[in-house]
């Protein structure tokens, strides 16, 4: 190796390490500092375990309407010609390029005491969070599955119908096996997303701890109230689940090449 | 069965694909539609199979009119150019597909499937997937699932499109024997002469959105109906404002009846046949197709003076 690539490579990993692995690191550290036993009771606690359920739920219901949104749509994109087509490909992106505080302020608006669609059963409780979610975190199948569709074409679906294959057929012999890895790697940016919502959330939740509180929030509730090891427990359950979602990336990215 | 396209007429935006064609096909016949990158050749065969709607026409299978069926209901085997074989299937899940999906018992499909597979010549190769399969091989798997359902008729789109010359050949000797051991119908769309002539019965010439001509083979390449038909089918050389086939160009050592003299420009022989570029005195050039035989007895070298008669057997009747 010459010594232009390896000062290069030295530049690049110590960049990385210091501003990516350095600080969480140091959250594990800190977090494991006492031993497993402190911050196992940390975590345990009533308002922890039920910001733990929470985060989960809103994952489990945002994640799969997404997947569903999100083949649907590539599929109308991949497919179809039609009017208003580029604007429909521009606002999927809008998520990806609107602070996610400003989700939060939009669904206020809309939902709040004030808003369009008053309601009392949206804004500071579970389902105004729900919609805050999906919203951060709705472009990610679409955008992983559309290029999938694009790429494999519509020859496969047809020699299906051809061969006599109803639509729900080729949707479940043919299209779903075909876009399998494009939507799987979609469903885990999209998980990764959700479990990991801080601002859009915050501002539409109200954080009542034990009712409206998911792990980002917890972990901000504890360190606002100088609970350090909280935090740092609390945190590490965020950064065990952020490292499992990038191995099984990485598992299937190696997956996805081979086919 | 027999097919019938009656005045369909397919518009893409302003590109006019298919200007009131008609054509029709016996039962149980080979018939190749011949023509052109973008005559529209491939949009008749999508529209007999339900995979294009036309604007205007119709669609007859059989005694059925299915114009306005979608292509489950046509009872079609359709080929595609580059396979369309279902990636995550094996090999046999492949050619079974059509009865899967029709539910049939899982005994009757492994059965078939065995058959078909014999049949096209991949019985050993069953449980591989088609990524594992050469390009003719993975044809001749798409072939097999087409017949799987026994389709009434068979549409083939550039089947042997995207292989090489040799593989192309072997398939195209291939389809004839297996067309006579089947007798589906069969339609197959090419814009190869040699393949259209060398293995159907009928060749239905179809260019710029229209039919220019439909009959069997020998007479589309010794009557064409026009110019464009016979530039299509075989090699042509303008003598004048003529068109003629270079093997009717016929060429002597020594001056005699109806002949004019011509300079040999260039010589290429091509195994058995020898391709001569001549040029005539008023300084128009036309090439002349010889055996070797002939070549080698008039001693043909490039310069010489040689005489030529044009005896056309062949020439468009428009």
């Amino acid at each position: 190796m010459t010594a232009g690539r390896l000062s290069l490579r030295v530049v690049a990993l110590g960049y990385l390490g210091l501003l990516l692995l350095v600080p969480i690191g140091m959250v594990f550290y800190r977090a494991l500092e006492n031993g497993i036993g402190p911050a196992w009771d940390a975590v345990t606690t009533p308002p922890a375990q039920h910001a733990f359920y929470l985060t989960c739920m809103i994952a489990l219901i945002a994640v799969p309407l997404n997947a569903i949104f999100g083949i649907a749509c590539a599929w109308l994109l991949a497919r179809y010609e039609f009017r208003g087509k580029r604007l429909l490909d521009t606002i999927i992106d809008l998520p990806f390029a609107i602070s996610p505080v400003v989700v939060g302020l939009a669904l206020i608006l809309v939902w709040g005491r004030e808003g369009w669609f008053a309601s009392t059963s949206v804004i500071f409780s579970v389902p105004g969070m729900i919609l805050a979610t999906i919203f951060v975190s709705l472009p990610f199948v679409v955008r992983e599955v559309e290029p999938v569709l694009r790429e494999e074409g519509i020859d496969q679906e047809q020699a299906a119908a051809t061969l006599g294959a109803n639509t729900f057929q080729i949707l479940r012999r043919i299209t779903l096996p075909t876009i399998r890895w494009g939507l799987t790697y979609g469903i885990i940016l999209s998980t990764a997303r959700a479990l990991g919502e801080f601002g859009a959330v915050a501002i539409v939740s109200g954080k009542i701890s034990g009712r409206t509180e998911t792990l980002t929030l917890f972990v901000e509730d504890r360190f606002q109230s100088l609970d350090l090891a909280g935090a740092y427990a609390a945190a590490l359950v965020l950064a065990l689940i952020a490292v499992a979602v990038l191995a099984l990336m990485t598992i299937l990215q190696r997956k996805y090449k081979d086919h | 069965m027999g097919i019938e396209a009656r005045n369909v007429t397919k518009r893409y935006g302003e590109f006019l694909a298919l200007d009131d064609v008609s054509v029709a096909v016996r039962d149980g016949s080979l018939t190749a539609l011949l023509g052109p990158s973008g005559g529209g050749k491939s949009t008749l065969l999508r529209v007999i199979a339900g995979l294009e709607e036309p604007d205007d026409g119709t669609v007859i299978i059989g005694d059925e009119e299915v114009t306005n069926h979608p292509p489950q209901r046509r009872e079609v085997g359709f080929v595609f150019q580059h396979y369309a074989a279902f990636k995550h299937m094996s090999v046999a899940d492949n050619v079974g597909f059509g009865l899967a999906v029709k539910k049939r018992p899982k005994s009757e499909i492994t059965k078939k499937v065995q058959e078909l597979l014999d049949l096209v010549g991949l019985s050993h190769l069953g449980k591989r997937y088609p990524n594992q399969l050469s390009g003719g091989q993975r044809q001749r798997m798409a072939l097999a699932r087409a017949l799987a359902v026994e389709p009434q008729v068979l549409l083939l789109d550039e089947p042997f499109g995207a292989l090489d010359a040799r593989v192309r050949e072997e398939l195209r000797a291939w389809l004839r024997r297996l067309h006579d051991e089947v007798h589906v119908t069969t339609i197959f769309v090419t814009h190869d002469q040699e393949e259209a002539l060398e293995i159907s019965e009928q060749v239905v010439v179809i260019n710029e959105g229209r039919v220019e001509q439909s009959a069997a083979p020998q007479e589309v390449y010794d009557n064409p109906a026009n110019e464009f038909v016979m530039g299509f089918v075989g090699p042509v050389t303008k003598v004048g404002d003529r068109l003629v086939r270079p093997h009717d160009v016929q060429v002597f050592e020594h001056p005699g009846e109806g002949t004019q003299p011509a300079e040999v420009i260039r010589l290429a022989r091509l195994g058995f046949e020898v391709r001569a570029e001549l040029q005539l005195g008023e300084g128009d050039a036309l090439s002349a197709q010889l055996s070797r035989a002939e070549a080698d007895l008039l001693e043909l070298a490039e310069g010489q003076i040689v005489h030529v008669r044009i005896e056309p057997v062949v020439s468009p009747s428009a």
